[in-house]
């Protein structure tokens, strides 16, 4: 059995952990050993050594994302900020919300260890507006560790001091991109910023600023408390740590568990999602959430590992899979998607603002019959033209594209079938 | 300087540019739409898409947007290749999908940014199938006409509405396909710089409705190089006409003057040259009070009668051309000529030439006011006294986010980036005024002052920074921002009629510029020639209030350009019109001196004849017609010379042409320059005068063509290197005579950069207009102390005039949308105060004083000196109204108050998209 980290104190579904429970299982050690015995650096350096990638989806290391972040003396006066972006909105996706409502000290043990870190005396919780009772259970725990030293002025006695305040977004997909995040949290229009400069340097109110995602700074107490090298022995591939999978479509047991890096795409399918509902197939697989490419049967064998998924074409993203079986339309798959991301763009850049919008006419056209092999031609020169990164002001568009273009490569005939037949060739099955 | 290579050619461009910038200087078309000269980049439009390569041995390169890229010396890219051209044709393709194909009926048809754009990109063919998406369009006042249904949201309208001209009700709403530029609801826009909004949308979501309302098309308009007479500042027109009609006004840029941007009394202020209080027949007064309209050649025989002992006395006019006033002077003599301004108004601007003559300080054009990175503000309200020079205030302050940029290596261009950076950061601005103003939002401090406080409070602010005495905490703050700014800017100007604010301005400036000589002093002047007119006094003129009390021994009074019912009392007008004088007014429209005289001379517009005007910072600069006088109008410089005939003065009757009127007002030591304001009527480019029409254009004969395919017959310009005609270069002559702006390919006003020596630079043409005012930089004497503080009386208001853009200005309140904008009179008073009185706006309030009783509306400021009670100055119902009189305020029990007017919705689209709950 692989060993619990980031889930060890999540039992019952319902349940969440109490400070009293948390520190009773080795909660806040992490703290007390960085504050008592670690200066800023020692931290950095640990978390650097650990190969922590980013959990929400690009991967980017945590620590080296860290190291931008100007020493004092380098960047213009005032503060310096972390944001734990908890805009858990990637369709899919569901692993964030399981580890603030069951365990949200751990989450605030991770982000008093960064800003620790980075020399933020600021830090936001940046959620998810329908996320109602993590809000809740977050906001008790946060008041729980003002109450009991972990946050406000000199924290456990040392001479670090930092506010923590929980920001519910108004609710938009593009949140989730850090830098519209922070323009939304400024309360201005949550559109993605241009980079450079980057957040670390020019963030929130224009000072340096982190963004982790809420797995990510979870997984920092326990670098900190027990080391590096440890961490990196939980991965079973190139990839250090545990990470939270989920497995959603129509497999027997949908559901999210925390595995090692590593962790073959064929044994998280069939031994924890217990494979296909009876009578189905496998037909694809979006590995990582909404926006990323498909892959098939013969990638079940591949690790989740950053690399590994790339090499293979598509994205680890966030880890949360959705299964695409054979009774199912994959044309009317990408529609939805496409439909959601249309929906969701901030309008800010033209080929996402104006060009989503176009590719859902086309599909939906595909979709109902009225296509035309000129459609084919049109949306594999929409690929090119929304899907290109560097297109577009920010990774929405393509990350967009993702599950199309990969649906254009893998099921082609499909495609090709809605012209010929005039129909969805699924319309039968009820699905989509 | 970098050197770029783009399609294997090497271009040496600017250093901190952008590469959009660097190929559009290069002379490369480059489509674009978000980024805009002045405003930045921002990156959203996507059109600017070039391929850059990171070396020799790149073969594949990757898509960049040009805004976004610092064009870094030995930056390799390519605008041809065709991954580029597929994407930019890609980008028109998407923003095409929604835009109604509406051209031959829009109004931006024929100077459409986007049209250029996509025919420059080569989209043609449509792929998209769905449905367009709609909007409902908004009320938006008598100015600006909305079409949201045009929008390819490009965002320039919300940058320059709001981040630009600080702007508060006009942003984006909504999101995705459905982005909305409007209001938060129907309604008047707010700002003075709205108009602007019709050339910074590249299409027609935003348009010049008075001009919508009496429409031509570009190609169809005659235009002209041409100087705005609303305000002091100068900035440069260019007006559009058609058939005798003068139809719309666009920016003309000066680089050193307004750039892209003009305000909006500026742009629609001028309707009143086709209204019907225009003068347009000489007209005698019968015996019963009406007048008569008489043959031109008739006026000799009238005049004749009436000079008795010969003693003429002219009265000349602060909005009048130099031209006009030097000859109305010479023709009368200077001992028997009235610059035609109130002897307080006078002092004061002669006051502040003498001070601009002496100061150690720089007098800035707008564009140095724009460096500024600490001002002082002194007595004016900037935005309704000079509006342009509020707009640049308004930029200087965000010098101190440029620098902050800076430091942390961001390009000034990079719009977003610095906003981010330094969010609410703002360069150190003061103001001290009577009342609130509208660039109060972006100043660090507002200091509330009676106008005598004022004085005073500049006067020790002087003396702190001489001596470094002052004990007062607010003083030493502001003293200490002026001393550590690298370039310090104080303005101030004659608004309040205080002549000590003026002093204590100079001194502050003069104080400043002893240690630092990039101090920079400017003074606003309130009407389009008030410079001019002072420079041309001479010591032996008389003042107005001369000319009334020795009114019964002047036979012929002349009247040029001059409502003198704005400059006098009621009792002086009454003394006036009682006297035996006759008075002779030459005038563009009606007003109460043409009604109490003898003879009315219908003088030319601005539109119609061309002359001299110096700005505020003492620049001379030639406005030309747009079209040839109708009627019997005349210039008022040719009636001049038209009465000196009559009473034979041969040196003036002499002249033949408007040079020669130039030549004579060169001799005048002020203006010896005047000559080389302007190429004179013989300069030719490449054999050719300049056209005043666009390029030869099949269309142009359509409009009568139903009658008649001939067009009419247009009058020949012997006066001035312009020709009413389509047939010349409008190229690359001097920018003082450039008319309008085009180039192949490029129709709209975007076409500027053809003309530019680089983006946001100077024009190849080179500088436009002639410094009069140079100062010796040996300081300023003061004369003035302390003005004893004015003890409050208890009950009475202090009378301080409060200005409007829309309603201050004589000519532009006869435009029809400006005086509905203008509203009614009032009386300004401070929140207090106004509780006292219980009333709010749009209260009436009774105003007593010495034979005085006016029932007038009330409106509110969020700030007002102890003591003083605001009017609204130039409003022509109250002009027994004056500066710093006493008077008594109560509620007005009876006053009723206008019901609201009900605003008619514009225009509702004529069908729904499914999804339009967004919206």
């Amino acid at each position: 059995m692989t060993e619990k980290v980031l889930t060890k104190n999540i039992s019952n579904v319902n349940d969440t952990t109490p400070i009293d429970r948390y520190e009773a299982n080795e909660g806040y050690l992490g703290l007390r050993k960085a504050l008592n015995s670690m200066s800023p650096d020692d931290c950095l350096l640990e978390v650097k050594n650990s190969n922590l990638r980013g959990r929400g989806g690009a991967g980017f290391p945590t620590g080296m994302k860290w190291s931008f972040v100007p020493k004092h003396g380098d960047c213009l006066p005032g503060h310096k900020y972390l944001i734990c972006n908890a805009d858990e909105m990637e369709p899919g996706t569901f692993k964030d919300r399981l580890l603030m409502e069951q365990d949200p000290h751990q989450l605030i043990e991770g982000m008093v260890l960064s800003a620790y870190t980075i020399g933020a005396n600021i830090a936001y919780i940046f959620i998810r507006g329908e996320y109602r009772l993590a809000i809740q259970r977050l906001s008790e725990a946060i008041e729980e560790c003002y109450n009991s030293g972990y946050l406000g002025g000199n924290i456990l006695g040392s001479s670090f001091s930092l506010e923590m305040y929980v920001h519910p977004s108004a609710g938009r997909y593009i949140c989730g991109e850090e830098t519209a995040l922070i323009n939304a949290l400024e309360g201005k229009r949550a559109n993605p910023r241009a980079k450079p400069p980057f957040p670390q340097v020019s963030g929130l109110w224009g000072r340096p600023t982190i963004v982790n995602n809420v797995e990510t700074l979870c997984n920092i107490p326990h670098i900190i408390h027990k080391g590096a090298e440890w961490f990196k022995t939980l991965g079973v591939g190139e990839d250090s740590g545990t990470k939270l999978f989920g497995v959603s479509g129509r497999v027997k047991n949908p559901g999210c568990w925390e595995l090692p890096m590593g962790t073959p795409i064929r044994q998280i399918l069939e031994d924890h999602a217990d494979g296909m509902q009876t009578g189905l197939n496998l037909k694809g697989l979006l590995p990582g959430g909404g926006s990323t490419d498909f892959l098939t049967e013969v990638h079940l064998d591949l690790a989740m590992d950053y690399n590994v998924i790339g090499a293979a074409g598509s994205r680890m993203g966030t880890g949360t899979m959705i299964i695409l079986d054979d009774q199912s339309c994959p044309v009317g798959m990408v529609l939805n998607l496409i439909r959601f991301f249309a929906q969701e763009s901030c309008g800010f850049c033209t080929p996402c603002r104006d060009g989503l919008p176009w590719t859902r006419q086309v599909l939906e056209d595909l979709e109902n019959g009225k296509g035309s092999e000129a459609d084919l031609e049109t949306l594999a020169y929409q690929i090119k033209y929304i899907g290109t990164p560097g297109n577009t002001h920010c990774a929405l568009a393509p990350g967009a594209m993702e599950p199309l273009q990969s649906a254009m490569k893998y099921f082609f005939e499909d495609f090709k079938n809605h012209i010929t037949l005039g129909r969805c060739p699924y319309e039968m099955n009820g699905v989509y | 300087m970098p050197t770029i290579i783009v399609d294997g050619k090497s271009y040496e461009v600017g250093s901190g540019k952008n590469l959009l910038e660097a190929c559009l200087d290069a002379g490369l078309d480059l489509p674009y739409f978000c980024w805009h000269p002045s405003m930045g980049s921002i990156g959203s439009c996507r059109q600017c898409a070039l391929v850059q390569y990171r070396d020799n041995d790149d073969q594949h390169g990757r898509i960049i947007m040009g805004c976004m890229t610092p064009a870094t010396d030995g930056a390799r890219v390519s605008l041809k290749v065709e991954k580029a051209k597929e994407f930019r044709e890609a980008v028109v393709e998407s923003l095409m999908l929604n835009h109604p194909h509406d051209c031959p009926v829009c109004s931006e048809g024929g100077e459409c940014h986007l049209q250029d754009m996509t025919v420059m990109v080569g989209h043609r063919d449509r792929r998209y199938k769905g449905k367009k998406n709609t909007h409902r369009n908004q009320y938006l006042g008598p100015l600006i006409n909305h079409e949201m249904n045009r929008c390819i949201t490009c965002y320039r309208c919300e940058r320059f509405y709001r981040d630009y001209a600080g702007g508060k009700d006009l942003s984006a709403q909504a999101s995705r396909d459905r982005i909305y530029f409007g209001r938060h609801q129907d309604g008047i826009l707010e700002s003075e710089f709205s108009g602007n909004l019709v050339e910074v949308c590249p299409t027609g979501v935003f348009t010049d409705k008075p001009f919508l309302a009496d429409y031509s098309r570009k190609w169809d308009l005659q235009s002209s190089p041409s100087i705005c007479s609303g305000c002091g500042v100068g900035c440069n027109i260019s007006p559009g006409e058609r058939y005798g009609r003068l139809k719309r006004i666009h920016n003309r840029y000066n680089h050193e003057i307004n750039g892209y941007f003009i305000c909006d009394r500026g742009r629609f202020g001028a309707g009143y040259v086709n209204g019907d209080k225009r003068t347009n027949y000489v007209g005698i007064k019968e015996p019963n009070g009406a007048f008569k309209a008489i043959k031109k050649n008739e006026i000799s025989r009238h005049i004749i009668q009436w000079l008795g002992n010969g003693n003429i006395v002219g009265i000349g006019s602060p909005r009048a051309s130099v031209e006009s006033n030097y000859l109305l002077q010479k023709l009368v003599g200077p001992s028997k000529f009235s610059l035609g301004v109130s002897q307080t108004e006078h002092n004061i601007l002669k006051r502040q030439v003498s001070i601009l003559q002496t100061t150690r300080a720089s007098n800035p054009s707008v564009r140095e006011i724009e460096m500024a990175d600490a001002i002082l503000v002194l007595g004016e309200d900037l935005t309704n006294t000079a509006a342009r020079i509020a707009l640049a205030i308004r930029q200087a302050t965000k010098n101190k986010a440029i620098a902050m940029a800076t430091k942390m290596g961001i390009e000034e261009w990079h719009d977003s980036a610095v906003r981010n950076l330094a969010q609410k950061e703002l360069s150190p601005l003061f103001i001290t005024t009577t009342a609130a103003t509208k660039l109060d939002d972006v100043a660090m401090k507002t200091i509330t002052l009676s106008p005598d406080e004022i004085a005073n409070f500049g006067l020790e602010l002087a003396r702190q920074l001489a001596d470094g005495n002052s004990q007062d905490p607010q003083i030493i703050e502001i003293a200490t921002y002026l001393t550590t700014a690298e370039r310090p800017l104080i303005v101030s100007g004659p608004s309040l009629l205080n002549a000590n604010i003026v002093e204590s301005a100079a001194a502050v400036a003069d104080a400043l510029a002893m240690s630092n000589q990039n101090t920079q002093l400017s003074f606003t002047f309130p009407e389009s020639n008030s410079t001019g007119s002072i420079l041309l006094g001479e010591p032996q003129n008389l003042m107005l209030s001369d000319i009334i009390e020795n009114i019964d021994e002047i036979d012929v009074l002349v009247v040029l350009e001059n409502d003198l019912s704005r400059r006098l009392s009621a009792f002086e007008m009454t003394q006036l019109n009682a006297s035996q004088t006759k008075i002779i007014s030459i005038d563009v429209l009606e007003n109460k001196t043409l009604e109490i005289s003898d003879m009315v001379l219908p003088a030319a517009s601005f539109a119609e004849t061309q002359g001299t005007l110096v700005n505020n910072e003492g620049r001379a600069q030639r406005f030309y017609s747009v079209f040839s006088p109708l009627h019997d109008r005349l210039p008022s410089w040719q009636w001049v010379i038209d009465i000196a005939a009559v009473i034979e003065n041969e040196e003036l009757s002499a002249i033949a042409s408007f040079d020669e009127v130039i030549d004579l007002c060169a001799q005048n030591n002020n203006f010896q320059a005047l000559s080389s304001v302007a190429p004179d009527k013989n300069f030719r480019d490449h054999g050719l005068k300049i056209p005043r029409q666009t390029h030869r254009n099949s269309g142009r004969t359509a409009i009568t063509a139903n009658t008649s395919v001939h067009e009419p017959q247009q009058s020949p310009d012997e006066e001035t290197p312009l020709t009413y005609s389509m047939e010349g270069l409008n190229r690359d002559q001097p920018s003082a005579l450039t008319p309008f702006v085009w180039s192949p390919g490029w129709n709209s006003n975007q076409s500027l950069q053809k003309f530019q020596a680089e983006t946001d630079g100077p024009l190849k043409g080179g500088p436009s207009g002639i410094k009069l005012i140079k100062s010796s930089g040996c300081g300023v004497s003061l004369d003035y102390d302390r003005t004893p503080s004015v003890s409050l009386k208890n009950n009475y208001w202090r009378l301080v005039p409060i200005y409007s853009l829309h309603g201050s200005e004589e000519l532009s309140l006869h435009t029809k949308e400006i005086s509905e904008l203008a509203g009614l009179p009032f009386i300004m008073l401070s929140g207090r105060d106004a509780d006292n009185m219980k009333v709010s706006d749009g209260d009436g309030v009774i105003v007593s004083g010495d034979d005085l009783r006016i029932s007038i509306s009330v409106r509110v400021s969020a700030r007002m000196a102890k003591g003083c009670a605001g009017y609204s100055a130039g409003y022509n119902e109250i002009g027994h109204l004056t500066a710093d009189t006493y008077v008594q305020i109560n509620r007005d029990d009876e006053w009723q108050p206008l019901k609201p007017v009900v605003i008619a919705t514009d225009r509702i689209a004529s069908f729904k998209s499914e999804d339009n709950q967004y919206v």
